[in-house]
Order: C-alpha cells, then structure tokens, then sequence
C-alpha cells in the first residue's frame, strides 16, 4: 500500500511568531524551521501502515527552502522520498490554491492512502484536507484516532464528541488524523544519515501544470485583510467571602446561565 | 572559511535537544542526588543508535566524524544533562578500533554499537601516577595463554556501568625498558568474567560519576585480548587523546551555553531595588563577558574537529580547544551563580549541580596546567617546565 502524507514544516516550537504588516502573512523566512508536529503524527502513522502492508510513504509539503530541514526529519523517520513544491510563485496562497497544489503533486505520486494531519500547527485552518481529496476526487475521511487496513477497504475510527463513529472506506481515499492519535518515533542516527541519500523532488507551480493566476496571491480568492491581537480578557470578578460567598458565586452562574 | 554548519549537523544538533526534552532538569537532579546511574538515558541514546556514531558502518555504527560526536555531546550539556554518563561508550572503543585486531574488533564492535555491550571504563590512572602515566605500577604477567594483573587504580568511572574494560598495565618493568613510554600494553577486561577477583570499591566524589577505587588481585585476562602489540600501550593511549579532549572542550561548551542562558534570564526576570539585577552592569558585564569566551573557544573546538576530521595534526588545537573551553565554562559557571545569588545554591535552581560537574573538565581528563606545559614545550619550543 503506497501512502502519500501531506505535511507542512513550520516555524520551530521556540519562535515567536511574526505577521509582516505589509503582505500579512507570517514571517518564515530565516528563522528555525522543523516538521509540524501533526505532520509528524501522520507520518508515523504512514509508517506503521506500510511497516505492516508493505508499500512506500511520501511526504508532500509546499513551503520555502527552509523547509528542507523538516523534509528530512520525515525521511529520517522513514519515509521513501519526498516531494517538495518549492516556488517563490505559490506564496501567499489561500487554502483552496494550497489543496489545488498539493493535489497536483500527489496525483504524480503512486498512492492509495493520502494522510494529512487535521489541521497544521501554525496557521490551524483545518480546511485544506477536504479541498485535497475533492481534488483528487477521492473519498475524505477526518479526526481519525486509528487507521486498520483490510484488503482493499480502510476502516477508521472517527472521533467524536461522545465516543468514536467506525468508518468503511474503500481505497484510494484521504484521512485526516487527530494529533494524538500516536507518538511519533525519534529518528536513528542511521535513520538521519540514510536520509541524506534519499530523493527529494522539487516542483514548481509550472512543473504541476499550473499557471500563475492559478496559485499564489494572483490565484487566492481569500483574502487577509487585517491581523491583529485577540481583545485584551475583562477584569475578573473578585468574591470576597463575609459568609455569604458561596452564594454570590451561585448567583454569578445562574447569571450567566451556567446553573 | 565556512562557519556555517552542515543540514546533517544542524539535524543532529536538533535531533539531541528534542531527545533531551524528554530527560528535564529534574530527571538530572534526582539522579545526581540519588548518585545513581542516569540508565533510561543513556539507553535511549544506544536505541536511537547515537552512541555509535563514530564507530564505523561496517561494525554496525554511522562513521560519523568527531565534529558530529562532539555537537551530540555539547548538546547533552547545553540541555542540562551530563555527557559524562555516556561520552565513554562513545569513544573508547577508539583505541580497539584503531589498534585491535579484526577479530577482536569483529567480536566487540558490532556489540557495543548495538548498545549490548557497554564498554566505558578505562584504567589508566593510579594512587601513584596521576599524570605521569609512564609511572604506572599494576602489573600484566603473561602465564601460559593468559595475563594476571596485579595492582590497583584509582580514579575509574563506570566500571560498574560497564561490561567490558580497556585497562593499561605495565608488562616490562620500568627499569628494564630503556623509552620510558614502552612496557605498557593495552588489555580489554571482561569485567563479569573477574567477579572476585576485581574489587570494585565506589569513592564519594562531588560528582556523580561512579567513580572507583580498583583492586587487581590475579585478574585473568586471556592473550587474546592484548591489545596490538604487547609494550606498545602508551602510544596507543596517546592516539585517543585529542579526540577526547575535542569532546570534552565541546561538552564544556555545552555547560558554558547552559550557565549564559540561565544567568541572563535570569538577570533579565530578577527584580531588586526596583528593577531587573541584569541592568546592573556588575551582573551583565560578567554574563556576556562569559559568553564571548565560550564563543571564542567554540571556535577552536571547531578548529580541532575539523583538523581531526581531515586526519590533520591538531595535537595544538586539540588542547587549546580543551584549555579554552573548560576556562570559559567556568568563567560562565561563577557568573551564573553570581547572578543566581543565594538561590544559585539551591539544589532544584541546578546550577550548583552544573557548577561542580564543570569545574571537573580543567582539572579532567588532562589538568590545564598540563596543556600549558605542553604549548609551551611542544608548539613554542620552551624548555621542558616539570
């Protein structure tokens, strides 16, 4: 079974984030970079899958040159090869041109399964799984906690608020999975050195068939208009205890409807 | 002149400060007040396979080079760990490599590479030649196919750690041998083969690295683990310095980095009088003052791993990198708990633990008076000074 997984590296757990004011996109470039953890999950997952089943596990990703040192954190891992679409013409595209992209890329994979994580770790749309598998006109199934394979079919288990739906689902088909669904190995030493010899491919936009009002900020059809910081909490409200402190916390949540 | 590091090497610099995440401050100071072994981790580096990075492919390692083995063990340090726990596996399998037989190194390498085998004891020093190791007194005599040594050392770590030993003994007397750097071979003791025979006797040390008092008394150990040639030990001993002091300067540089970004935060969190300590140029000077040593000596530590790397000579940098590192280290150490005051002698703050471990690497595994003698005489030409 061949799995395509879709994963996007991102700025490092230690960076603060910066929004540049003029494009108001985030500021990657130059600053520490490393494969999203979600990213990581769907790896691992991948992993475990072909570990059993057999088959190769190649890991997608768009993002700027410092990318790479994400990309090989996922070959270090394990995965097969990697595909890195890598073109100053695909910034600042809206989930909708990312899918159109990615999908492009995938179909010029072999892939049976493509795994994504739910949503990244950065900019959390969560959108950008369902607009892949549209594209690659395969079946979308999403919040997976597990993945077992039987045959031709995949059968998941779907989280939901009061437990788990069980989903049958031929293949080929895309899975989201829920960050936590594993713990992601650490790779080997050997795993990093082999990683050095393993294939990355490097497309552009143009390489996929796509032309530039395609893709990019030409392409997007959302558009950010402003970013800013979340409204600052309200003052809490202070009880002070003389004895009747248990009630005015009842009548403060019956106010508010809690009870 | 490149700077920069490799995407491999900036991988496996990334790769040791997520492992060592899982191995928190608090991991370290329980071991350390405990005196126990830091096991879990030092498996968890031998199953991810990064104790035997230099060891070669074909025994079962990575063959990496000694600048890749000295960023794993600056990165323990600078994560508040001690590399001293595990450098050992990593590299005194060196002298086998370099000098053992193929047998020998067909039967042990693979072994220590897969962690099966730990081999990171080695007995060098004794009560009576610290130093001066040509001195040294315990006894190899060979009887039939095998050796019997006699003796004692001091000094020893990891013995009860380990399951295999390289032990230097003496097996011509010193006065019959004419170069005082012959006599002495080279053997590789099965230390779970000697049990009463080898009296391992622990000393209490301001460091928690199981270090011992031995007693050799008619330990067996059979001819076929000399190792390369019988009176040739010493030298052999001599080829794994720099790549020993290379590491070391590079933890030393771990725990320099360590102490700065301490200090400085806490320099910039501490408020007295109204404002944080670290605006006071008596806290600050000292901190950056630190940070441009450690940065300075990094360099010569890169100078020296390069060298060693391309099979140069760097005998000079080697022990500069050493001198210079383990100084700047404790220039950091003493301004860290400077800065920390009296909360830098409470245990859970972990400087004092930092603190003792590095005051260790300029008296260890070569005291700095001792690479000062040795730039002094060898690089510069000076008389012999001791």
């Amino acid at each position: 079974m061949n799995v395509v997984v879709c994963g996007k590296v991102i700025p490092a757990s230690s960076v603060t984030i910066e929004i540049d004011s003029n494009t108001k996109r985030m500021v990657r470039k130059g600053v520490p970079h490393e494969l999203d953890p979600a990213a990581a999950s769907a790896v691992e997952e991948a992993l475990r899958l072909t570990e059993k089943h057999g088959g190769t596990v190649i890991l997608v990703t768009m993002g700027i040159s410092d990318a790479t040192i994400g990309i090989r954190n996922a070959l270090a891992m394990g995965a097969t090869s990697a595909v890195h679409i890598l073109d100053e013409a695909v910034a600042g595209s809206d989930t909708l041109g990312t899918a159109k992209i990615l999908a492009a890329a995938i179909k010029k994979q072999p892939f049976d399964l493509v795994i994504c994580a739910t949503e990244s770790s950065d900019s959390y749309s969560g959108i950008v799984p369902g607009q892949i598998a549209y594209f690659l006109g395969v079946p979308p199934v999403t919040f997976a906690k597990e993945i077992s394979v039987a045959g031709s079919t995949i059968i998941i288990k779907r989280q939901s608020e009061s437990g788990y739906d069980l989903i049958e689902c031929a293949l080929p088909a895309l899975v989201a999975v829920s960050s936590g669904i594993n713990e992601p190995r650490y790779p080997q030493l050997k795993g990093i050195m082999a990683a050095k010899k393993k294939e990355i491919k490097v497309y552009t936009a143009a390489d996929l068939g796509l032309a530039p009002d395609q893709v990019g900020e030409n392409g997007a059809r959302e558009k950010v208009l402003t970013v800013g910081r979340p409204a600052k909490r309200q003052a809490g409200k202070v009880v002070t205890d003389e004895g009747d402190g248990g009630k005015q916390i009842a009548d403060f949540l019956a106010e508010i409807k809690v009870i | 002149m490149d700077f920069n590091m490799t995407p491999e090497q900036q991988q496996i610099r990334a790769e040791i400060k997520r492992v060592c995440k899982e191995f928190p401050d608090a991991y370290w100071r329980e071991i350390d007040s405990k005196k126990e072994y830091p096991d879990a981790f030092v498996r968890k580096l031998s199953e991810l396979g990064w104790l035997a990075a230099l060891i070669p492919e074909e025994f079962g390692g990575t063959g990496l080079g000694i600048t890749e083995a000295s960023i794993i063990l600056e990165e323990i340090n600078h994560s508040g760990g001690v590399a001293t726990a595990c450098h050992a596996q990593m590299y005194t399998m060196g002298t086998l490599l370099r000098h053992g037989n193929e047998e020998q190194k067909k039967r042990y390498l693979p072994k220590i590479a897969a962690g099966e085998l730990r081999l990171q004891a080695f007995g060098v020093t004794e009560p009576d030649s610290g130093s001066e190791t040509t001195k040294l007194q315990t006894t190899a005599v060979r009887r039939g196919d095998k050796y019997l040594i006699n003796g004692q050392k001091i000094f020893i770590s990891r013995v009860l750690q380990s399951d295999l030993m390289l032990l230097l003994a003496r097996t011509t007397p010193y006065e019959e041998v004419k170069d005082k750097t012959r006599g002495l071979s080279v053997f590789i003791v099965d230390l779970k083969e000697n049990q009463g025979k080898l009296e391992v006797k622990p000393l209490d040390l301001m460091i928690n690295h199981h270090t011992n008092q031995l007693f050799f008394d008619n330990v067996e150990v059979p001819i076929e683990n000399l190792v390369g040639e019988e009176g040739l030990g010493f030298r052999y001993i001599i080829d794994g310095w720099n790549a020993e002091r290379i590491l070391v300067a590079a933890e030393a540089v771990g725990d320099g980095r360590w102490f700065i970004e301490r200090a400085a935060k806490y320099a910039s969190e501490r408020i007295v009088f109204g404002r944080a300590i670290g605006s006071n140029q008596g806290i600050q000077f000292p901190i950056a003052q630190a940070y441009a040593q450690i940065e300075a000596a990094d360099l010569v530590r890169y100078q020296a791993a390069t060298k060693f790397d391309r099979q140069e000579k760097c005998g000079a940098e080697a022990n500069m990198a050493k001198l210079l590192a383990s100084e700047a280290a404790w220039a950091a150490a003493n301004a860290c708990l400077t800065t920390h005051g009296g909360y830098g002698f409470a245990t859970e703050y972990d400087v004092e633990r930092k603190f003792r471990e590095t005051r260790l690497l300029t008296i260890a595994p070569v005291s700095n008076n001792l690479v000062l003698a040795y730039l002094g005489q060898h690089v510069l030409g000076m008389p012999k000074s001791y």
